[in-house]
């Protein structure tokens, strides 16, 4: 409760809050506002913004128009958002407790592993995932989780390392728990908080990595996702820049509410940095 | 020189790791649909099923799939990285002349981001919440939450089409032949657009660890020892939070290499700039993979070299890493 | 010790920020220090005393600020003195010494460097000058090998060795008044010993006033010339050491120096002959870096250990940090295991249970931790936290619940506190909380690993009591802990003393104090502070 109270003291953190909800409010409504396919033929191409009531936003060089694919294109970005983070913070998470509770060559060859995807620059790997399994909605998401483990896993690690040796985790070992017990009722509570947090992070990077690829045209092409619709005003970059400049605001606007909450919710669960 | 020693033992450590790497993506391009063969019958126009036959024997690529990987291998210690049949040229070659506009813009991209993330962290966290803090802060926000190539195109409209201040793309004039000192200019005019736009995310994660790092060391016992001794504040920081400061940062140029080399796809190809992150597009557009692979192999490389040189920093930076063994 | 004042604080309050637990750190604090004299300030934590140093250093925190009250030094009243002119009374005038060696330098640079720091800021000397005035302080302090350290890291050096460059750097310019918060309580109790002497040897010889902050009486015997209680952020008694000593005021003065444990055994009781617990031999070795086996450190934690616990006895284990005790405690629970040997409970070879054995039969060996922060998970409601051990033996959770809220009477806690997390307890409190979680099991033996240390002096005297009590009650065998010979001497029947992991001594506690046989043991016994305070104070009881 206090963690509540203390959230909505900092006024950044509510407007974050605000933002986000304001982007689901968008990916929930998309279906009543605009019935219709986004990237359906809706009109003239290329009107520009505040000319034609009928399309608030413009259209873009193919005639769609511009405000549906962004309300649909919130959805596209929360949902490949949300499950990426859920997968990679799973993953690492999962990979991070045992390397950093049984450390030794357990940890020794799980380390190993996070290094080399490390390593690899993950928009590379990304790209050699999507050249090899194509670019599908589910296989672009899952492509984004398994690139960003590593970090969450380096972070749970740490946690546990930190915590597998704190008293009371030896006290809970003096009581006779098993190791499984230790990690998930005793640790496991205390080393989540950052890693909830850290989250955020992913979640931006993930809707940051989506836009990417759908500019670069490797994302799934048959859904509105904002990205995509960059790439497709670069071919009328010159004169109507606005085709490329409204996705572009509506990724700012979630990542920076993705962030904003994060950090609220860093600023709530750990007071004592707050006061620094 | 226990220092080099020290970092070299950690290079030595990174050979599994990049052989890991290697062997883990030759599989997973296994799983590709599609072949290098296939790629060029593409190219070529088509072709019939001997001659495709007649290619593979002459790639290797009939051979079972561990004897494939012990081939590549093998080549691979002798530097070879295999033949490019898009480009007709051997792997390496195209990687060399693709290599130095990466770097070159890595190399910019990084001193900006460090510089100015030192500058801005430091007076952010000397004015904590007051407005210049709150004004820094605001804007590594929004940097962070800016997708690069958006900005990209975004400072195209603005600085080459309505201002033309500067070019909109490329490496260097291909119109014009220069020399010397006018075509470093001219790189240099080319390199400033990508160096921002792959920058300012990392500006905002360097503004951001530096202000948290700086109000750490700043309430440490030593710097209490400080000031207990009458220095003045900005000895202070000078000389005793300043360098402590910087050591997280130093760790993260080693961890955002990656990261950095993978942004920079994004931002060539937004620039159109002749480099190893276009190369890595234009070779999964055209189903190369054998330059795929080459250019996993090398960016994985370059990581390890700029961890190698970010451990050499650090130590020099840090006493206690030497002793510690 | 009669001249004119160096310091007078004269009316000194100090406010605290909203929302702290009081609303002032100093209330209406006057006192003076002559030059040449050692004033102590002793409280427990929460007093003010630190708080005192730094409003005299100006170096409170941000939202701390002096709210009334004169702080005259050298003519000048510090309340008011500008900013630039106040950073020359830094470190030339008045100089300051902290309590952790380990973190109050700077790592990143030399010590001789930070020492010279000193001297650049303050004075206008050249670098040979200022390399040769280093040097002599170093020797000053009595560093081994004083050019090597100067251009050692601070992470080079012991904890000692870090406070005697600390002292070092503290007195390069002669400052008239030193202020030492606390400069030995983390270190061990020779070298505090060693420490004491050199700013007792150093103070006289250069007449400089001392403001020496501790939470020890056994200190303030050792070194005070005139001493101050403060209690609450208020001073509540002055006077010279003796008086203060030994004729005490006030009551809460009275009751601090009650609470000092004495370094004399009470008369020894009788102990059973059957043993409960026999250790025979146990040795454990670290291994620490090497890549490939080579450049590998091994470290012996203990060497060979043989220690006998008789049935319903308290032995103690004492050493300095570093001696391998709490590395023997963990391996009797085997939290660690030993390399070798023996642990006999019950018939039982602890030594070579294998690991599920050892969780069920954990029950009969229980530990109670040093930390009263750190040993309770933060995330746990106290009742839960004491019945967890009985729910993980197969006790239905309704039971177990029932009988934690019966412990926590036994252990002097409201039984209604269960429902709260450990942070809504003090110190003392969470470590009756630990104590009832070991004893939830009903265990037959109790390892109890410094588990007063952390603890104010009032609040210790309170938690060996009650162990004193329930190792009757429950005829619990108990195995003690602890660097403070003081504490050592009277809970326990037996003692055992560690060095560098061998048991260097072993006997009944009154034999091992009244006659120590090895010269370690002899040299910890004359080094416990105020030893001659502690002796008396006992015949005073």
């Amino acid at each position: 409760m206090d963690a509540a109270k203390r959230y909505f003291r900092s006024p950044a953190a509510v407007i974050g809050l605000v933002l986000l909800l304001a982007v689901i409010a968008m990916a929930i409504s998309a279906g009543v506002l605009y019935p219709r396919d986004p990237l359906a033929l809706a009109g003239r191409p290329l009107v520009w913004p505040f000319t034609n009531p009928r399309f608030p936003l413009g259209t873009d060089n193919s005639g769609r128009d511009i405000a549906a694919q962004i309300f649909y294109g919130a959805r596209i970005s929360l949902l490949i958002g949300g499950v990426a983070t859920v997968i990679a913070v799973a993953i690492g998470t999962l990979i991070g407790a045992f390397a950093g509770y049984y450390g030794g060559w357990v940890d020794n060859i799980l380390m190993r592993i996070t290094e080399a995807f490390q390593t690899l620059p993950n928009f590379v790997l990304l790209l050699v995932l999507v050249a090899v399994f194509g670019s599908t909605l589910t296989t672009v998401t899952i492509a984004i989780g398994i690139v960003s483990w590593p970090a969450p896993a380096r972070l749970t690690r740490a946690e546990f390392l930190s915590l597998r040796n704190r008293e009371f985790v030896q006290a809970g070992r003096t009581l006779g728990m098993r190791d499984l017990q230790l990690i998930l009722g005793e640790i496991l509570p205390n080393a989540l908080p950052p890693v909830i947090v850290y989250a955020s992070v992913v979640m931006a990077l993930s809707i940051l990595l989506e836009s990417a690829l759908a500019f670069l045209r490797l994302s799934d092409p048959n859904v509105a996702s904002w990205g995509n619709l960059i790439g497709l005003g670069r071919d009328v970059l010159r004169v109507q820049w606005y085709v490329s400049a409204i996705p572009g605001i509506a990724i700012l606007v979630t990542v920076l509410a993705v962030s904003l909450v994060g950090q609220g919710l860093n600023d709530a669960l750990n007071p004592r940095l707050k006061s620094r | 020189m226990r220092i080099i020693g020290l970092a070299g033992r950690r290079l030595a450590a990174s050979i599994p790791t990049l052989f890991l790497i290697l062997i883990g993506v030759f599989l997973l391009l296994q799983l590709a649909p599609g072949d290098t063969v296939d790629a060029l019958m593409a190219q070529m126009g088509g072709g019939d099923a001997a001659t495709a036959h007649e290619l593979r024997k002459f790639y290797g690529l009939d051979l079972s799939v561990p004897a494939q990987l012990a081939n590549y291998l093998w080549h691979l210690v002798r530097l070879d990285l295999g033949f490019s049949s898009i480009y007709g040229k051997p792997v390496a070659t195209v990687i060399m002349e693709r290599l130095p506009p990466t770097i070159l813009l890595m190399t910019a991209s990084l001193s900006f981001a460090f510089f100015f993330g030192l500058v801005f962290g430091v007076i952010a966290s000397r004015a904590v919440n007051k407005w210049p803090d709150t004004l820094i802060s605001t804007l590594g926000l929004i940097f962070y939450a800016t997708p690069s190539f958006w900005f990209g195109l975004m400072a195209i409209v603005a600085f080459s089409i309505y201002l033309q201040w500067l070019p909109a793309g490329g490496f260097e004039d291909i119109g014009e032949v220069r020399t010397g000192i006018f075509r470093i200019i001219d790189i240099a005019r080319h390199l400033i657009l990508p160096t921002l736009t792959l920058g300012l995310i990392f500006l905002a994660i360097y503004l951001r660890i530096m202000r948290a790092s700086m109000l750490e060391v700043l309430n440490l016992d030593y710097v209490r020892t400080a000031r207990a001794k009458g220095l003045d504040e900005t000895r202070v920081v000078t000389q005793h939070v300043l360098r402590n400061a910087l050591l997280p940062m130093v760790t993260l140029i080693g961890l955002q290499a990656g990261t950095m080399l993978g942004g920079s796809v994004v931002v060539e190809s937004v620039f159109s700039l002749p480099g190893l992150g276009r190369l890595a597009y234009e070779s999964v557009i055209q189903r190369d993979l054998n330059t795929l692979l080459g250019i996993v192999f090398v960016s994985a490389l370059l990581v390890i070299v700029v961890n190698f040189v970010v451990d050499l920093l650090y130590a020099r930076l840090d006493p206690r890493i030497s002793a510690e063994g | 010790m009669s001249d004119a004042p160096v310091l007078s604080l004269e009316g000194l309050s100090v406010l605290l920020p909203r929302g702290a637990d009081r609303s002032h750190a100093l209330n209406d604090v006057s006192l003076s220090i002559a030059s040449n004299e050692i004033l102590c300030v002793v409280g427990e934590s929460g007093s003010g005393k630190s708080m005192m140093a730094n409003a005299i250093m100006r170096l409170l925190p941000g939202e701390v600020g002096i709210e009334a009250g004169r702080m005259m030094f050298d003519g000048r009243d510090l309340c008011t003195t500008e900013p630039a002119a106040m950073r020359e009374v830094r470190g030339a005038g008045i100089a300051m010494i902290f309590q952790e060696p380990m973190t109050a330098l700077n790592p990143l640079r030399t010590v001789g460097d930070q020492i010279a720091e000193m001297f650049r800021i303050h004075t206008d000397l050249s670098k040979a000058q200022i390399g040769a005035r280093v040097l002599s302080l170093l020797e000053d302090v009595r560093i081994p090998n004083p050019r090597a350290a100067a251009k050692a890291y601070p992470h080079e050096l012991s904890g000692g060795q870090r406070q005697r460059a600390m002292i070092a750097m503290a007195l390069a310019l002669d400052p008239k008044l030193l202020i030492a918060d606390e400069p030995t309580t983390a270190l061990d109790v020779t070298t505090q010993a060693q420490i004491l002497k050199l700013i007792r040897d150093l103070q006289q010889r250069k007449k400089t006033a001392v403001l020496f902050i501790t939470h020890d009486f056994g200190v303030v015997a050792e070194i005070a010339d005139r001493v101050v209680v403060m209690q609450h952020g208020k001073i509540v008694e002055q006077g010279t050491a003796d008086d203060v000593l030994n004729r005490p005021a006030h009551a809460y003065t009275k009751q601090l120096i009650a609470a000092v444990p004495p370094l004399t055994a009470p008369p020894p009781r009788p102990l059973s002959s059957d043993s409960i617990l026999t250790i025979t031999n146990v040795a454990k070795t670290y291994r620490t870096g090497g890549f490939l086996g080579r450049g590998a450190r091994v470290t012996a934690a203990v060497k060979d250990a043989s220690l006998t616990l008789p049935k319903g006895a308290t032995l103690g284990i004492v050493g300095e940090s570093g001696s391998g005790k709490s590395t023997l405690a963990r391996c009797i629970v085997r939290l660690i295991d030993p390399d070798h040997g023996a642990i006999l409970l019950d018939g039982k070879d602890w030594a070579k249970l294998p690991r599920d054995e050892i969780r069920r039969e954990t029950r009969h060996i229980q530990m109670v931790f040093q930390d009263p922060f750190a040993s309770l998970n933060p995330r746990r409601k106290a009742a839960e936290l004491v019945a967890q051990g009985p729910i993980v033996h197969g006790t239905p959770r309704a039971i177990a619940m029932t009988e934690a809220r019966e412990l926590f009477a036994l252990v002097g806690l409201d039984p209604s506190a269960g429902d709260r997390f450990p942070h809504e307890f003090s110190g003392g409190q969470r470590q009756r909380i630990g104590l009832a979680r070991a004893l939830a099991l009903k265990p037959d033996v109790l390892i109890a690993d410094e588990p007063v240390s952390a603890l104010d002096v009032s609040v210790q005297a309170q938690v060996l009591k009650l162990l004193g009590e329930l190792r009757e009650r429950l005829g619990l065998s108990i195995v003690f802990i602890t660097h403070d010979l003081r504490v050592a001497a009277q809970v326990c029947d037996l003692v055992a003393v560690m060095k560098d992991g061998e048991i260097v001594e072993h006997g009944l506690v009154a034999d091992v104090f009244g006659r120590p046989q090895h010269t370690y043991t002899q040299a910890l016994l004359a080094s416990v502070p105020g030893g001659a305070f502690a002796r008396e104070h006992q015949a005073a009881v």
